[in-house]
């Protein structure tokens, strides 16, 4: 019998040899864990609501992406009581079907933000961003009062939408061709301009830092924010119903 | 271009230049990582440390100080001793002449730039791959020149066999290329900007990423480690390995379980449970090749075990080998799915991986650099040993300040968590969860500081060893001496 020694023996002496031994012993975990998960149609629910991100919210989840937000912030919610009382229903994997990249994170320094959308006004949003201190004294995140003060320009998210749509993520022809349009149309105080609502028919336009004056930074990672884990209608739950049963 | 001669007459010159080079590169940024961590530690603490400027934020720092310390400081210790190690196991001259010069400064290149860039805000935000498209694709050339060096020396050995250092170091220089190039296959916005969007979105992102993220646990600051471990401690203790099978057995079954155990960081999330069953359960066999290493490192001592007490250098390579074991016990328990919904998210990860970065990885390259550093500058010993023996209680005492203090913290915080009141609602608000944390941040930031004494009271020492040390006389003391293999 071939013995794990007697085939390492011939290994350690000839380089190519032994190379090939590693690269084999690398290979089977990675392709059993990660292939199946591209052929699996469960993996991923079907759900109802999810679409794309909006030039101009894309434009704020890279502002969180380059902040480094997920370092301190999750975006999953696990299937435990308590998560699920303090932040809503589990994430589920349909969720995040168009994130690229993924922004679960693995350190909570701050609470998950996987349900954060609509839980605070935009205004709260806004100067907790800025100051996080004058609104929750003990918070240990850092101020970032320069969002608001840095004019954002969309001119160029044709680009960004026709990048994701190579890697797969549904954008169409129309929401590339306005992306610029739209990008403005979103943060606009008086709300959707023409054929907005057409194209992104669930996202929210409106001025989202308080400043009708300049599209800013500020703006778009508050439209980000305020439409995290919004999508998906999850049937309501009455307690009282539930509790007698 | 200044070579060693071995004794021994028809012997090889060693191009012992590019060593030299990536210690003293491994120094400066132990250095800078270490500040840079002791920085945002204290930023944790006291927030107004963020300086309310972009770039001085703790999201944009975090990268640098864990890509300066496991990148530049461990990535340049990797690389220079893995050069002078396959030399002198293989009895020949580093392979490809001017290709090793172009992988030292291609690599501190690389380094320069990832520092700048995400201090500019260009991050792919995936964890310890943090560097944009265009990086990764100059780190992937670099890469493979080193791969070419390191494959060219061992072809052309003139040793019949392969030492078991080189196994491992193969198998890291391999891994991480395979790893780092799918990791970071992304589409770019445009190729005169930063910016790219990751190939895969999701669900397959998050597996693709913590695949890459624990292997490079696994492969960078594990096997290149190891490797590093079964050359330097034999030297040092003047013992031949302790078990040559046991080294076998440990290498094959840990380079098969390792790339296994990624999806343990992704418990309870939307990746599928049957992939988080398996990663749970080869982390928790990974235990076994783990501790079959730390065994095989630590027993090579055994008949010398006195000179723990009179060899520092050998006290720091032997304790980092019991930090080893430590760590690779408490990582299957926290891959523990019922252990792991307490563990993660909080600071008991934080406390996990340093005691496994300072206690490990930081331990074996001090050991490895006051081994190397007279002999490659050709002194007769490091300037003082009184340092040595600071250094080492230095920075041992700030590793048991930083990780007891992220146990407590993070176990804490864990249950605050969770904690549910007699009525039957949560019992505390997230925000009194991070308020309790700030006595923990404050230790750790100190046990941080501590430790990074420790390293610049080395940084004087090895630096006084070679521009005052005293001249080792020819063919003796510790200068390289040509014995076969092992």
């Amino acid at each position: 019998m071939a013995s794990v020694y007697s085939i390492h023996d011939k290994l350690q002496k000839h380089s190519i040899k032994l190379l090939a031994g590693i690269l084999a012993a690398i290979s089977v975990g990675g392709i059993v864990e990660i292939a199946p998960l591209f052929l699996i149609e469960n993996t991923i629910e079907k759900v109802d609501g999810m679409r794309p991100y909006t030039p101009l919210e894309l434009a704020g989840r890279n502002i969180y992406v380059r902040e480094g937000c997920y370092l301190c912030h999750s975006q999953q919610i696990r299937p435990l009581r308590d998560e699920v009382e303090r932040y809503g229903p589990y994430s589920l994997a349909a969720e995040s079907m168009y994130d690229h990249p993924f922004q679960w994170g693995s350190k909570r320094t701050g609470p998950d933000l996987a349900r954060v959308g609509g839980k605070y006004s935009d205004a709260w949003q806004a100067r907790h961003l800025a100051d996080p201190r004058s609104l929750v004294p003990e918070s240990v995140m850092p101020a970032y009062s320069f969002l608001a003060a840095t004019p954002l320009d969309g001119a160029r998210m044709a680009d960004d939408l026709t990048a994701l749509r190579r890697t797969g993520v549904p954008y169409t022809e129309a929401q590339i061709a306005a992306a610029g349009a739209d990008f403005a149309a979103q943060a606009s105080p008086d709300g959707a301009a023409d054929g907005f609502a057409g194209r992104w028919p669930t996202a929210a336009a409106r001025d989202f830092d308080g400043n009708p004056a300049q599209l800013t930074e500020m703006d778009a990672l508050v439209a980000y924010l305020q439409m995290l884990g919004t999508l998906v209608v999850f049937p309501k739950i009455i307690p009282d119903a539930n509790f007698n049963r | 271009m200044t070579s060693t001669t071995a004794a021994g007459d028809p012997g090889p010159v060693y191009r012992d230049d590019v060593v030299r080079w990536f210690m003293i590169a491994a120094v400066f940024w132990a250095l800078v990582g270490m500040l840079v961590g002791v920085v945002i530690a204290a930023q944790l603490a006291f927030p107004l440390l963020n300086l309310d400027l972009p770039w001085t934020s703790f999201g944009r720092l975090r990268p640098v100080h864990t890509s300066a310390v496991i990148f530049a400081f461990g990535g340049s210790m990797l690389i220079g001793t893995s050069f002078y190690v396959v030399q002198r196991t293989c009895r020949t001259r580093l392979f490809g002449g001017a290709a090793a010069d172009f992988v030292f400064w291609g690599y501190q290149f690389f380094i320069v730039l990832a520092a700048l860039s995400y201090v500019l805000g260009a991050s792919q935000s995936r964890e310890y791959a943090e560097p944009e498209w265009y990086l990764d694709i100059w780190l992937a050339i670099v890469w493979v020149t080193y791969l070419v060096v390191f494959l060219g020396t061992l072809i052309t050995r003139r040793e019949p066999h392969i030492y078991i250092s080189n196994w491992y170091y193969l198998a890291f220089i391999v891994t991480i290329a395979v790893l780092h190039i799918v990791n970071n296959l992304a589409v770019p916005v445009s190729i005169f900007g930063t910016k790219s969007y990751s190939l895969f979105g999701g669900v397959q992102d998050a597996m693709t990423q913590w695949w890459y993220g624990h292997n490079a646990v696994g492969f960078f600051l594990t096997a290149g480690f190891l490797a590093m471990m079964y050359y330097f401690i034999p030297k040092q203790a003047e013992r031949p390995i302790w078990s040559y099978r046991l080294s076998i057995i440990s290498f094959w079954s840990l380079i098969f379980v390792y790339i296994w155990a990624g999806p343990h960081h992704l418990h309870y999330t939307a990746l599928p449970d049957w992939v988080q069953m398996l990663g749970m359960s080869f982390s928790i066999i990974l235990w076994m090749p783990s501790w079959a290493s730390m065994v095989n490192g630590i027993m090579t001592v055994s008949g010398r075990w006195d000179r723990l007490r009179t060899d520092p250098v050998l006290r720091f390579l032997v304790v980092a080998a019991a930090f080893y074991g430590m760590s690779t016990f408490e990582g299957p328990l926290m891959s523990i799915r019922a252990v792991n919904g307490l563990s993660h998210y909080t600071d008991w990860t934080i406390g996990h991986v340093h005691s496994g970065a300072l206690g490990w990885v930081a331990f074996i390259c001090f050991g490895a650099l006051y081994h190397v550093v007279p002999r490659l500058w050709g002194r007769q010993a490091i300037y003082s040993g009184g340092a040595i023996r600071l250094h080492f209680w230095l920075c041992t005492v700030g590793i048991v300040l930083y990780i007891t203090s992220m146990w407590a913290s993070g176990i804490m915080q864990g249950l605050m968590w969770r904690a549910h009141d007699s009525l039957g609602f949560l019992q505390y608000s997230f925000v009194e969860t991070v308020a309790a944390m700030h006595p923990y941040y404050a230790i750790r930031a100190l046990g941080g500081l501590v430790f990074l004494s420790g390293t610049a009271l080395m940084a004087w020492n090895l630096w006084m060893t070679i521009t005052a040390g005293t001249p080792a006389a020819a063919g003796a003391g510790p200068q390289p001496r040509l014995q076969p293999a092992g």
